[in-house]
């Protein structure tokens, strides 16, 4: 679950990424690369343990796909925040800059 | 276990290349001021798609540690890995070994792809320009 979550969230991102292209304001690229890099990684982990379990590796348990499913929003939480801290750091609207000359 | 150590690792390297490049680039940039060089012909620089391989693995290799130490792999305290804590150290290798290393090629491989198609479409738009201008 965790790593469909990713991938969802990683093809989420490449839409809003296309849709602004060429313009790369908001940094989405940044996002983008995070969640399939993230989800790339994820699917050699889900590879590894398909050939260790085999078949059973696509009937969890209600409780471990629960858990998953948890851990696959806050990984894609995580990653937002990592994309906010990135923007406003990078700041290339120079929106963040602005307002704390004006405030200074 | 710590898988997540070889992509990351992976990723300290390349943003060092990534920086030289960089440097690189811009003294090349500096160089040939008025002139239009190679970089600026042709769009992309090489720094800009190590980037992008830089990002993946960052952002791979944090979110991948978030998930260690959401199942408890990864410790606040020292070794930081319950793996050597409890003596499991030649199993975590071995996942290092399987798992990280996949992870690593796997990362790079897409992005090997990436610069390919790329470099492709580059040398498209600017075959398709000197044919502009030629006519």
């Amino acid at each position: 679950m965790t790593l469909l979550i990713t991938i969802f969230a990683a093809v989420i991102s490449t839409v809003i990424w296309y849709k602004n292209a060429p313009k790369n304001e908001m940094k989405t690229g940044t996002l983008c690369f995070m969640y399939w890099g993230a989800s790339l990684m994820w699917l050699v982990d889900a590879i590894v343990e398909y050939i260790e379990m085999g078949a059973e590796y696509f009937t969890p348990e209600l409780s471990d796909m629960i858990n998953d499913s948890f851990l696959g929003l806050c990984v894609v939480a995580l990653g937002l925040i990592i994309w906010i801290v990135t923007l406003f750091i990078k700041d290339p609207k120079g929106v963040v800059r602005k307002s704390l000359s004006k405030n200074a | 276990m710590a898988c997540f150590l070889v992509p990351g690792t992976e990723a300290i390297v390349t943003t060092i290349i990534e920086k030289a490049v960089k440097a690189k680039e811009k003294k090349q940039i500096e160089k040939s001021e008025n002139e239009s060089s190679d970089l600026q012909k042709h769009g992309i620089g090489f720094s800009t798609k190590l980037g992008w391989l830089n990002k993946m693995l960052w952002g791979g290799s944090a979110l991948l540690a978030f998930e260690h130490i959401w199942h408890g792999e990864v410790i606040p305290t020292f070794p930081f890995l319950t793996a050597v804590k409890e003596g499991e150290t030649l199993g975590m290798l071995k996942e290092m070994g399987t798992a990280g290393v996949g992870m690593a090629i796997i990362v790079t491989t897409v992005w090997v792809g990436m610069v390919i198609v790329s470099n492709a479409l580059e040398k498209r738009t600017a075959g398709n320009a000197e044919e502009k201008t030629e006519a």
